[in-house]
Formats: C-alpha cells, sequence, structure tokens
C-alpha cells in the first residue's frame, strides 16, 4: 500500500491596512530601519494598545468570503515568549475566540478536478519586528516597523493531500485576499507566509506524526519544501525509524530544509486575555454592511468575464484569480475593444516578460492603455503583429509613452499605399524570374503556397513594414496577368 | 503656607498673599530640610517645578480659575513625565527617561499644577511597606521606624510631612488607601477605568487604576477633578459623563444606607484598629446614615485570587523589560540568552522575580485552569458579593488595614504576611470599585483608617459621605510630627 500525504496550511496574511494594529504608525513597506515605530510598537513603559477598526473589517471581509461564520465577540490574548524583535514579550493574537470561524474554500486541480478544503478559522495578529544578522559585525540588528502589522493567520485542516493540492490552495487564498482587497499578495515583500504542516501514513491508518515547516513566502518554495519533506519522512519511515514532531526551516536558494527545533524545546506560550484589550463585539448590522460592501470575488469575476468577454474558462479562470491582472485585463479590453487579443497579450508576451524579470503586473512598464494602444493599432493596420511585438517591447524600455509616438518616431507604419507596394512588387517579380517560371508552371492549387516567397521578399525590403494583406493581393494580380 | 489646605492655597494665590513661585520654592526648601529622614522622593525637579511656577502665576495673574493652577504637588514614578527619569522604583528603569507624559500628568500640566518631583514606590508597585524600592525604603512621618504603607508609599509620605500639597498614586490592591490609612490621610481610588491609564506603567492591568492621596477629602475632590477623564489612548477607559467632585460634597448624609460587613471584623483585625473603625460608623449613625450589617461571603477568597491575577498579568507586562531597546542592559552578555537572564537577574528586585514567576507558573501549560481559570472565577463571585450588597446598602465601611503602620523588616521575610496587609482592599480592585480611606483616630499614635466603598462611579458620593465626616470631626487635622 502506498503512503498518503496529509498537509495542513498556517498562513499568515500581511493586511494591507494605513495604520498598525494597535497604533496609528504606518504599515508602508521599505522604509529606513526603525523610522515607523512608535513608543506603542517600541512597547515603551506604560503606553497601551488601543485596536484600529480597519483590521477587522478586513478579517470580517475574509470570514464573508469562505463563508465563515464571524465571530460575535472576538478577543485578544497574550502569547508570551522572549524575542528581540517582539517587544512587548508578547504577541497580541486570538485563541479562544477569533474573529472568522470555520468556513471552506473551493480549490481546482490541473485536471479540472475541484476539491472542498476546510478552514478551521482565522484570526486576527500583530506582526513581529524582523531581526537582521549580516551587517552588524557578530551583533545583531532590529527593525521594528513591521512590528505590530494586522495580520490574520488562517488555519486549514488537514485537507490536502499532495504538494500541487497545497499550492493550488495557497494560490486560491492569495486570489480571495487579493481579489478583496486586503492583502497586496506581495509575497516577496512577506505579505503572504506559509507554515506547512506534514505527515505521511497509509490510507486506513491514523494519521502520522507531522512536523511544521515554517515561513515559506512562494509557491515554488512552498512545493519544493514540501516534496522533499513527504520524501524524507517516507524514507525515514520505511528504513524503520520515526519521525519527531519538529519545527523545520527550508531553504529555497540552497534547496535543503533542516529541524530549527523539537517539540520539547517548544515554548509553552501561556496564552491569556489581553486585560489591556476588551472583548469586541460585532452586531450584524455591522456585518450585514460590510456583506454589502464586498468587491467581487474570483468565481464571480470568472462567470462573469465568459459572459462579458467571451471568454474561455480556462482564459476566464487565469484572467480573473488575481485583483491585479483583472483590473488590467478589464482596463485593457476598455483601451483595445478586443477581449480576445486583450487576453491572449496579458497571458502570452506580458506575462512571459513581467515572470523573467520577476516583477508584478501592478509594477509593469507598460500600462493597460499604452497595451491597449499597440493591439488598436494592429487592429487598424497601422502595425503588423510582428512589429507589435517590437512596439511592445520599446515601451517596455521605455523608448516612448505610447504606441503612437513609438510607431511615429522608430518608423515603423505599416507600407498599405498600394503605389508604393506595387513598385515593390514589380521589383521582386522583375527580380525573380526563377520563381517565377515556377509559378506559372504549377499547379493552380500549389501557386497560393508559392506566393509566401514573394510576400516574405518584400516583407525584407519593407523592413516587415508592408501590410500582408495588401502584398498578397496585389502579388496574385500580378502574377496572375503573366500566367 | 504648608500648612494649608489646597482649596486654602487656591485662595492665597489668588488673594495674592504669596505667589505659586514662592509658595514652591518653599516646598522645594522644605523638601531639601525634612526628606532625607524620609526619603520620600525619588527625584525633585526644581527647575521644572519653578519654571512652571512661574507659568502658573501668569496664569493666576489673567484670572485662571482651576484651583489646581500654581499648587505643587507630587506624581508617583510610576507615571511617565516627558524628560524626567520615571523608575518605578526600579533599577531596571534607573536610566529611562520617557520622551511622553502619561495622560494623568498631562491632565495636571493642563490644570496648572506644579510637578515638585517624583516620588517613592515599591518596585513596579509590587509591595505594602514601600521597602521593595531600588531606592530604599519611604519612613513613615509619624513614626520614622515604621513603613508608610505601599506601594505608593512615598506618595503617603510627602503629603503627609506637607512636602507636597497633594500627590498621585496607583493602586493596584490597596496601594492607596493602606499608605492613606497608615499616614493618616485621604486617599481615594476611582472605579476602574475612570482615570486613564496610559502612560502609568502597568503592574497588573486589569486591576491598577490612579487615584490621590491627599490630607482632606475636599482636596481630594480638587485633585480627582483633574485625574479623571475619558482617553481614547486606553481602552479600558471609561466614557462616562464627568463630574464636579466638589459639587455635592455639602450634601447631608441623612438616610443613606451604611453596609457593614461582617467579614471585615474577624479574626486578624487589631482590637484598637476595630473600636476605631466602629466610633466612626456610630459617628455617620449620629449624623443620620442608617447602619446595616451585611455579608460579602467570598472575601477571604479575595487574597488568593489576587495572587494568581495580578502576577500572571505581572509576568507578561515585566517581559518587556529585557534590555533590548531601553531599561537597565547587563555588562558584557555573552549572548541573547545571557542578555535576558542578566538584565532581568540583575535589575529586578527580590518581590518582582517572586511575582514574576508566580504569575509565569500559574498561566504554564497544565496549571492555566486551575488557577488563572479558577481565580477568574473567584473574581466574578466577589463582583457578586458586591453586586448583591448594592441593592440594599449605598456604600460599604469597614477598616481599612488589620492594624497601623508596621515597623520595618518585621514582615520582609514572610511575604504572606505582607500580602495580608491588603486583606480588605484587594476585593474591591478585583470587583472594579472605587474606595477610600480616611483617618478616623490614632492608636499606639498611630493612625488609623476607615475605608469607604461605593458601587461603580460613586467617586462623588464617596467625597461626600468622607467630607461630611471630616465637617463633623477632626482626625483629618491631626498631622505628624514636624521633622523640621
Amino acid at each position: 500500500m502506498t503512503w498518503e500525504t496529509v498537509i495542513g496550511l498556517e498562513v499568515h496574511v500581511q493586511l494591507a491596512t494605513k495604520s498598525k494594529l494597535f497604533s496609528a504608525t504606518s504599515t508602508a513597506f521599505g522604509s529606513e530601519p526603525n523610522t515607523q515605530a512608535s513608543a506603542i510598537d517600541l512597547a515603551m513603559p506604560g503606553t497601551l494598545p488601543v485596536a484600529n477598526e480597519e483590521p477587522f473589517r478586513y478579517a470580517i471581509m475574509f470570514g464573508l468570503a469562505i463563508g465563515a461564520e464571524i465571530g460575535k465577540e472576538s478577543v485578544f490574548e497574550r502569547k508570551n515568549y522572549f524575542y528581540p524583535d517582539l517587544p512587548k514579550g508578547y504577541q497580541t493574537t486570538q485563541l479562544a475566540k477569533p474573529i472568522v470561524g470555520a468556513g471552506e474554500v473551493e480549490i481546482t486541480l490541473e485536471d479540472g478536478s475541484t476539491k472542498s478544503i476546510r478552514i478551521h478559522h482565522a484570526h486576527l495578529e500583530e506582526d513581529a519586528g524582523k531581526s537582521m544578522h549580516e551587517d552588524f559585525h557578530g551583533m545583531s540588528g532590529i527593525d521594528l516597523n513591521r512590528a505590530g502589522t494586522p495580520l490574520i493567520e488562517i488555519v486549514s485542516e488537514p485537507d490536502l493531500r499532495s504538494a500541487e493540492e497545497a499550492v493550488a490552495f495557497a494560490k486560491k487564498l492569495h486570489s480571495l485576499v487579493t481579489s478583496l482587497g486586503i492583502c497586496d499578495g506581495e509575497m516577496s515583500q512577506g505579505s503572504m507566509r506559509f507554515d506547512v504542516n506534514i505527515s505521511v501514513h497509509k490510507p486506513g491508518t491514523p494519521f502520522g506524526t507531522r512536523t511544521e515547516t515554517k515561513n515559506l513566502n512562494s509557491f515554488k518554495f512552498m512545493e519544493e519544501a514540501i516534496e522533499m519533506e513527504v520524501d524524507r519522512q517516507i524514507e525515514e519511515l520505511e528504513s524503520g525509524g520515526v519521525i519527531d514532531q519538529e519545527t523545520r526551516l527550508y531553504d529555497g536558494d540552497k534547496r535543503t530544509a533542516k529541524t530549527m527545533r523539537k517539540k520539547a524545546d517548544e515554548n509553552d506560550y501561556r496564552y491569556f486575555p489581553c486585560p489591556d484589550l476588551l472583548p469586541v463585539v460585532f452586531d450584524d448590522a455591522y456585518v450585514d454592511a460590510i456583506k454589502a460592501a464586498m468587491p467581487e470575488l474570483p468565481e464571480a469575476r470568472a462567470a462573469r468575464f465568459k459572459e462579458e468577454y467571451q471568454l474561455s474558462d480556462y482564459d476566464a479562470d487565469i484572467l480573473s484569480a488575481d485583483a491585479a491582472t483583472s483590473a488590467y485585463f478589464e482596463q485593457l479590453v476598455k483601451t483595445s475593444n478586443d477581449a480576445k487579443q486583450s487576453a491572449n497579450w496579458i497571458m502570452g508576451e506580458l506575462s512571459a516578460k513581467l515572470n523573467a524579470e520577476e516583477k508584478s503586473i501592478k509594477d509593469s512598464p507598460v500600462t493597460a492603455e499604452q497595451l491597449g494602444g499597440v493591439i488598436s493599432r494592429t487592429q487598424d493596420g497601422t502595425i503588423s503583429s510582428k512589429i507589435a511585438k517590437q512596439v511592445f517591447e520599446a515601451l517596455w524600455d521605455g523608448k516612448g509613452t505610447s504606441a503612437d509616438e513609438i510607431i511615429e518616431s522608430q518608423g515603423l507604419k505599416q507600407v498599405s499605399d498600394t503605389g508604393a507596394l506595387e513598385k515593390m512588387a514589380d521589383e521582386v517579380i522583375a527580380n525573380s524570374a526563377k520563381q517565377v517560371e515556377n509559378y506559372r508552371n504549377a499547379d493552380p492549387d500549389k501557386r497560393p503556397k508559392m506566393l509566401g516567397y514573394f510576400v516574405g521578399q518584400i516583407m525584407k525590403a519593407s523592413k516587415g513594414q508592408a501590410n500582408p494583406q495588401a502584398i498578397n493581393k496585389i502579388l496574385i494580380e500580378k502574377l496572375n496577368a503573366l500566367l | 503656607m504648608h500648612r494649608q489646605s489646597i482649596s486654602e492655597l487656591a485662595q492665597s494665590l489668588r488673594d495674592k498673599k504669596f505667589s505659586s513661585v514662592e509658595l514652591t520654592q518653599h516646598y522645594l526648601d522644605r523638601i531639601k530640610r525634612i526628606d532625607p529622614q524620609l526619603n520620600s522622593y525619588v527625584t525633585v525637579t526644581e527647575e521644572i517645578a519653578l519654571a512652571q511656577a512661574k507659568i502658573a502665576d501668569e496664569r493666576l495673574a489673567s484670572g485662571d480659575s482651576n484651583p489646581l493652577c500654581g499648587i505643587p504637588i507630587a506624581h508617583k514614578d510610576i507615571f511617565c513625565t516627558e524628560g524626567v527619569r520615571t523608575s518605578c522604583g526600579s533599577k531596571m528603569l534607573d536610566n529611562f527617561v520617557p520622551p511622553y507624559n502619561a495622560t494623568v500628568v498631562e491632565n495636571y500640566l493642563d490644570a496648572g499644577a506644579v510637578m515638585l518631583g517624583k516620588v517613592n514606590m515599591d518596585e513596579f508597585a509590587m509591595g505594602s511597606s514601600n521597602e521593595t524600592s531600588y531606592y530604599g525604603p519611604v519612613k513613615n512621618p509619624w513614626d520614622t521606624r515604621c513603613v508608610p504603607g505601599g506601594s505608593s508609599g512615598g506618595s503617603a509620605a510627602s503629603v503627609a510631612a506637607m512636602l507636597a500639597a497633594g500627590a498621585t498614586a496607583t493602586d493596584t490592591g490597596g496601594s492607596i488607601r493602606q499608605p492613606a490609612s497608615h499616614c493618616g490621610l485621604t486617599g481615594i481610588k476611582p472605579t476602574y477605568g475612570r482615570a486613564s491609564r496610559y502612560g502609568m506603567i502597568a503592574f497588573a492591568s486589569s486591576l491598577d487604576q490612579a487615584g490621590v492621596l491627599t490630607r482632606s477629602a475636599k482636596d481630594a475632590a480638587i485633585m480627582m477633578n483633574s485625574l479623571i477623564s475619558f482617553d481614547q489612548k486606553d481602552s479600558t477607559s471609561v466614557d462616562v459623563a464627568k463630574e464636579d467632585y466638589l459639587q455635592n460634597l455639602e450634601t447631608s448624609v441623612e438616610g443613606i444606607t451604611i453596609g457593614v460587613p461582617k467579614e471585615y471584623f474577624g479574626d486578624g483585625l487589631k482590637i484598637e484598629t476595630a473600636a476605631l473603625v466602629q466610633e466612626a460608623i456610630d459617628q455617620y449613625e449620629k449624623m443620620g446614615a442608617k447602619i446595616k450589617e451585611i455579608s460579602l461571603p467570598h472575601s477571604s477568597l479575595a487574597v488568593p485570587a489576587y495572587y494568581v491575577i495580578a502576577p500572571a498579568e505581572c509576568s507578561a507586562n515585566l517581559s518587556r523589560f529585557d534590555g533590548v531597546r531601553y531599561g537597565y542592559r547587563c555588562e558584557n552578555p555573552k549572548d541573547l540568552e545571557d542578555l535576558y537572564k542578566r538584565s532581568r537577574g540583575e535589575a529586578f528586585g527580590e518581590e518582582v522575580k517572586r511575582r514574576i514567576l508566580v504569575g509565569t507558573y500559574a498561566l504554564s501549560a497544565g496549571y492555566f485552569d486551575a488557577y488563572y481559570n479558577k481565580a477568574q472565577q473567584v473574581r466574578r463571585l466577589i463582583k457578586q458579593d458586591f453586586d448583591e450588597a448594592f441593592k440594599d446598602v449605598d456604600v460599604i465601611m469597614g477598616p481599612t488595614c488589620t492594624s497601623p503602620a508596621f515597623k520595618f523588616d518585621s514582615k520582609g521575610s514572610d511575604p504572606v504576611a505582607m500580602y495580608l496587609e491588603d486583606i480588605y482592599t484587594i476585593a474591591t480592585n478585583l470587583a472594579g470599585l472605587p474606595g477610600l480611606s480616611i483617618p478616623c483616630g490614632l492608636v499606639d499614635n498611630k493612625p488609623v483608617g476607615l475605608q469607604i466603598i461605593g458601587p461603580a462611579f460613586a467617586e462623588g458620593k464617596l467625597l461626600n459621605i468622607a467630607h461630611q465626616f471630616q465637617l463633623a470631626t477632626d482626625f483629618h487635622t491631626l498631622t505628624a510630627p514636624d521633622l523640621d
């Protein structure tokens, strides 16, 4: 009997709120260390936390999106442990009364099948700061800019059975939180971090001992880490060993994993309700108002894309998954008036380029308006699809502000002027006696294929700017006249 | 001039008998002369005081009507003061200068009060004798061989010795009322949530409450008018309409019902103390109050419940003192664990360590239900006792302490004996209710306090009832022997 993998995820989602959970400090990413740390964030003596409303609203939006019950009474607790980037010596989090109760998320696998993954709960908590171990000559630096940033931690049931399912689930959560607008989804900045609980067992037997691999911040690393850990566990068990309950770290760059701490060394976190924060109670009207103002969720958007833009299931799913991509697509359709071309461009040229340069679509150097210009000029015949790619590259490299400007400045306009094209055709025919002879002697139904040579010659002569349809028409006329 | 009450001083300042600068200088001189015998001040802020007095004189000249304008007061060293070292009585914060004011400090600044300095206290407010302070014990002005009580011992001693016209203080289990009792003062702990806790260094967050120590109920009312404010910086601050505590001081006590809990007159209460408290209650009866014996059946559980909840909260509250960002840091730590262990080990005193250990234990896996949850259940029962009692009575009266101030080192080796100092005051904190202590006589030339407990937000009523007593008696006018 083969081994079955059992996976549960704990997902930390940084909420895209303006302020921290319990202070008025900004949460903007990338500032100088410790410039976004107030007396409260530094846990100066006598300071007190006061909860902001926005994180609650965001957490409730997530709860509504997964069909969860919203905790009528939300209680913060203190999770006690010492760490230099944890200023209070405890993390303010939730345990017994989390804001979001049990819910469900449906994932779609590569073979098109779907599976429902249960969410145990999601709770609100504050993030810690960052310890920096380089550049301090054997000492450590601490940056508390992130300390106090609101997170929701989403805890799944152990319903996932493979790395593929885990990744599909993680991507689905990414799609949900970005569509809701409650997280910027910037994985490289740590906006979403995954802790993966993994065990293996033989079906029909109880679950095996699990290990937890912490702090994975890309789908790729997550997939690799799971595969590696599953292999390790199976190998261990098959050689008669046992799995220790432990916390592990995966190094994505070196593709190695190691034990961080054993269960016996785990902290006793000594949770208890935070006496500085009162339980927060939401009335139905508050939750209803949030429900009424919910943005469109990915499923609904996919359905709308199919309906409104006649996209295929595949195109609609991809373009609707993430809020930024959806917004780009819709803006692109608005300027290009061509949904199919817009979809092709985003899923083809644009995403290839974004992936190559590890950019997110939000930071695309080519805006939807600019790309719309490229598509429009292709449609109206100003440029060929080949030249269109050249214009796109130029826009990407910042060589112009619009498709029109680049077409103009680089002289890429397609030649459709019949006079000029006729002249080119005459020249090619005159210089290609052999090919003309072959054409004349060929079987009539073979002739259209033989046209390619002449078209190619004209395109070459025109540096790609000749309008292919127009050339075809002229060539057929001229060659047929020679028959 | 130091003998004058706050209301008298306010009048004198307006009658231009002396200026606030003169008054402040007078107090500063007294502190210099007398405080070495008492050790009530940790920091005297002479320059700041004189500068504030100068501003107060300008405000008085332009007709400022706040009775605290120009009045020199002291702040317990638990309240953060911008630019002035705030030690909380601990080596841990010996070097800590906050860049912000506690809301309470800010309120007194707004009123125009003058800060003479920061007064001594038990380390992190943990203690009932002021013997746990890193800066040494404070002595009781009535008898310098005795403790002033704690944790607000510096506040009480400075006011009793007239080294400040009034002082701020805090009360987690009796830390205002017990020193008031031992130093012959009026001390009030408001309802939990009445005064802001922002900038007040936390001991046990669900029990800590700021209050005042003064020489009369009327002075307390004046101080309370500035102490109390709703504060958005404190989530547990209660948004209840502010009242003028001077307004109803003159109301007669005729017809009010005073509950006297039988549990507060049991074993352990010194017979002479019981007699004075009984005489005070008789006095109220003479003044027209009805006396009713009541029961607070869970009283005996208050101290044990408190010594689970308060240490549990303090074990987390004091985790921030880790040697990383501010406060004491040990020399040459060899690694992170060494930094933590030695910084905390070297800077916290015995009592603080004891409570952190007790609290950590009570919250540990496997013990949490038996200790913390059980203590919270007891807390609810104690609150229900009071809720029941206040259906029939307006206020509750009893002793503040079992006996008058005790001698130094007499309870040092026995923490439980020290914890029983607060046997009558702790239940009020657990229930979040306001409590007040006023002097009601002397035993062996040392003051004894009468405790008055009210329902939530009855501070005005408590001050009124205390003031009426002080109109009819003169215990509050007795002062400690002149140390000058």
